[in-house]
């Protein structure tokens, strides 16, 4: 894979890409420290380590195009261009989050930018895709969906009725398996008969890739192409991202699962100094531009904290607004 | 005297599961995450060491399949224990406990036995949010040929599994996760529960409070708060939710007067109203005053703690109730 997309690659771009995963990494870094101080609680699945996934298949979409993700949905959130501010804030429960603190790092919304979750019941939201898609094809619009999942979600019956929809249908629908290859501590060869998972979407008919989703110009290049050949053809795309998450499945997990030299080894294939490398190689960028992104980004973290530490909670008298609609059909 | 040893919610839960696949080799344990890394909530860790992955099972992410599968060994001559990790989750295997579990004896005009046990992690007071704060306790407690029983206390995570597995029909128990690391007195010879009955937690003559699951030991606080102040409140631990022991609620009230039903479900259509509805049917000339309730907001559950709290009976809310109700 790659050397068209490699020789193309726009220096701006490739130091926007990385910043954007600098900022992914370093968010949720700090984002465990808070937990860790009870400033956030509930449940946090960190994204470390799967950055260039989220990263390298959003910068693929345009602003029109719908998301939908997982519990583990910061880095597609940052990607998606979400202000760093409102998750934070989020995940404080402040009322100035992005769903009003009503969320929490699970939920994470913001409709202004077609961004619709945050969902944290596995394979939940593939169906939602599936319709999103199907609206668009009814409304005439070029825009498509593209939807987030893991490995473990594709043993759900949601994900089968999901893909044979979308075939069936003949939706623009960009499914994206991120296959960590743990859900939460059962490896994918406990959850499933046959570990090419591509051949699943293949299966139903539906034009299915696997690429190595730890660089990030191989996830770009088959995004890239996934897009396409969805915005020509106007049916579903699969696209499996092999990739690995660094820590734990959330925080309560012991990680009982797993030896640590495993882990080691997949660190050793970490995308982010991986990309750095290779815009320095080539020139992309330079070392200092390098430390000023690294800056801008614990700027933008620190930023980050202390709006959602300004933050307020919303009142309890409050607290039955948004079970039923406050506005009315126009 | 038998002695007692004090024990967490957990262990409790998991002595239980050891005693069963000791017990009956036809017992297996089956759930996501149950084995490899140790049980969600901890509770059947170094299980699949002691007994292999041939009773302690690890399945893919499935509820549907793997419940369905366990009915399905339960009709076949097994004693599947079924763990689906939370309740939220088991929204995803309704079809399979409701329309074959609930149903096959009857269909089959009783040719056909479903001894499954479905084991489900529960409660709000965690802070995750609406998709993982579900009670749904009435919604099982509406379905004909499930026994539903609420493990509201130490000594039932120690003995109700055991009682479960007397059954001949599918059991489904409802564990609260946020009292997994909560430490109790049992007495040590704690073992079977008999899982037809409720029970009656705390004697009292000014009021009774009938509640289960996180209720039981909100209830139980509060009463003693209430005590201070000179009213004596009776607890009731409903435990089974279906077949409810309207007995035993019944018997309380005719003797108190007085009743207030506590839960953390949603208020409509909860257990609370089929408890209300009993009394009013069955005691009606026995109350002095109108039996009251106090329920969860019908709201989903949201994600920040002051309105988390905001959303279920509290126990100063429980204790104000009272003195209202006693006091006006
Ligand atoms: C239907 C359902 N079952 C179980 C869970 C609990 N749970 C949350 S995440 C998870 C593992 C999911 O693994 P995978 O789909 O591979 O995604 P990953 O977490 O690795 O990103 C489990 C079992 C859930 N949230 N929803």
């Amino acid at each position: 894979m790659g050397t068209k997309a490699n020789s193309s690659l726009d220096a701006n771009l490739g130091q926007n890409l990385l910043k954007q995963m600098i900022l992914i990494r370093r968010f949720e870094e700090r984002a465990a420290e808070e937990y860790t101080k009870s400033k956030i609680r509930g449940f946090l699945h960190l994204y470390v380590g799967e950055e260039a996934v989220a990263v390298g298949v959003v910068q693929a979409l345009n602003q029109e195009d719908y998301l939908l993700s997982t519990y583990r949905e910061h880095g597609h959130a940052l990607a998606r261009g979400m202000n760093p501010n409102v998750i934070m804030a989020e995940m404080y429960g402040k009322q100035e989050g992005c769903s009003k603190g009503r969320g929490g790092s699970m939920h994470l919304f913001d409709s202004s930018l077609n961004f619709f979750g945050g969902n944290a019941i596995v394979g939940g939201h593939l169906p939602l895709a599936v319709g999103m898609a199907l609206a668009s094809k009814k409304q005439n619009k070029k825009n498509i969906t593209s939807c987030f999942f893991g490995e473990g979600a594709a043993a759900e019956g949601e994900f089968h009725e999901s893909l044979n929809l979308a075939a069936l249908w003949e939706v623009p629908v960009l499914f994206v398996c991120e296959n960590n290859r743990y859900a939460m501590g059962t490896a994918l060869k406990y959850t499933h008969s046959m570990e090419d998972l591509e051949k699943k979407g293949e299966a139903y008919g539906i034009r299915s890739v696997a690429v190595d989703g730890m660089d990030l110009l191989a996830v770009m290049q088959a995004a890239a192409e996934a897009v396409e050949f969805i915005r020509e053809t106007g049916k579903p795309f699969f696209l499996v991202c092999k990739t690995y998450r660094f820590r734990a499945h959330s925080m309560f997990d012991a990680e009982l699962y797993r030896e640590k030299s495993e882990v080691e080894e997949w660190k050793k294939k970490d995308p982010i100094p991986k990309f750095k490398e290779y815009l320095l190689k080539e020139n992309l960028i330079s070392q200092a531009l390098v430390d000023e992104l690294e800056r801008d980004v614990e700027q933008e973290i620190e930023n980050s904290v202390a709006f959602a530490e300004n933050g307020t909670w919303e009142e309890a008298s409050n607290l039955t607004r948004f079970v039923y609609s406050e506005l009315k059909q126009p | 005297m038998t002695k007692n040893v004090s024990l967490t919610y957990r262990e409790a839960l998991k002595m239980a599961i050891r005693e069963a696949l000791h017990k009956d080799e036809r017992v297996f344990l089956m759930g996501e995450d149950v084995g490899r890394y140790g049980g969600a909530f901890a509770v059947s860790k170094g299980l699949l060491q002691e007994f292999g992955p041939d009773r302690i099972m690890d399945v893919p992410l499935s509820e549907s399949g793997f419940t369905g599968a366990g009915i399905g060994a339960a009709l076949a001559g097994m004693r599947p224990i079924v763990e689906v990790m939370t309740v939220n989750f088991s929204l995803l295997a309704m079809d399979q406990l409701f329309n074959n579990a609930a149903t096959l004896l009857h269909m089959s005009g009783g040719q056909l036995n479903v001894p499954v046990i479905i084991r489900m992690g529960s409660g709000i007071g965690r802070q995750l949010a609406a998709q993982h704060s579900h009670s749904w306790e009435p919604f099982f407690a509406h379905v004909p040929g499930l026994i539903v029983l609420s493990v509201g206390t130490h000594e039932d995570a120690r003995g109700m599994l055991l009682g479960a597995l007397e059954s001949l029909d599918p059991v489904i128990l409802f564990e609260y996760t946020s009292m997994l690391n909560l430490e109790k007195e049992i007495p040590e010879d704690s073992g079977v529960v008999d899982i037809s009955k409720s029970k009656v937690r705390r004697e009292g003559t000014d009021i009774s409070l009938i509640t289960y699951g996180t209720g039981v030991y909100k209830c139980l606080e509060a009463a003693e708060a209430l005590e201070k102040e000179g009213i004596k409140a009776e607890v009731i631990d409903l435990r089974v939710l279906r077949p409810l022991d309207e007995a035993t609620f019944l018997a309380s009230v005719r003797k108190t007067h007085r009743a207030l039903v506590v839960e953390d479900a949603w208020k409509s259509v909860s257990i609370s109203s089929e408890i209300v509805s009993r009394i009013m049917e069955k005691a009606f000339f026995d109350l002095d005053a109108p039996v009251e309730r106090l329920c969860g907001v019908e709201v989903p559950i949201p994600y920040p703690k002051h309105l988390e709290d905001a959303s279920v009976p509290q126990v100063s809310d429980i204790v104000e109730k009272v003195k209202k109700m006693i006091k006006p």
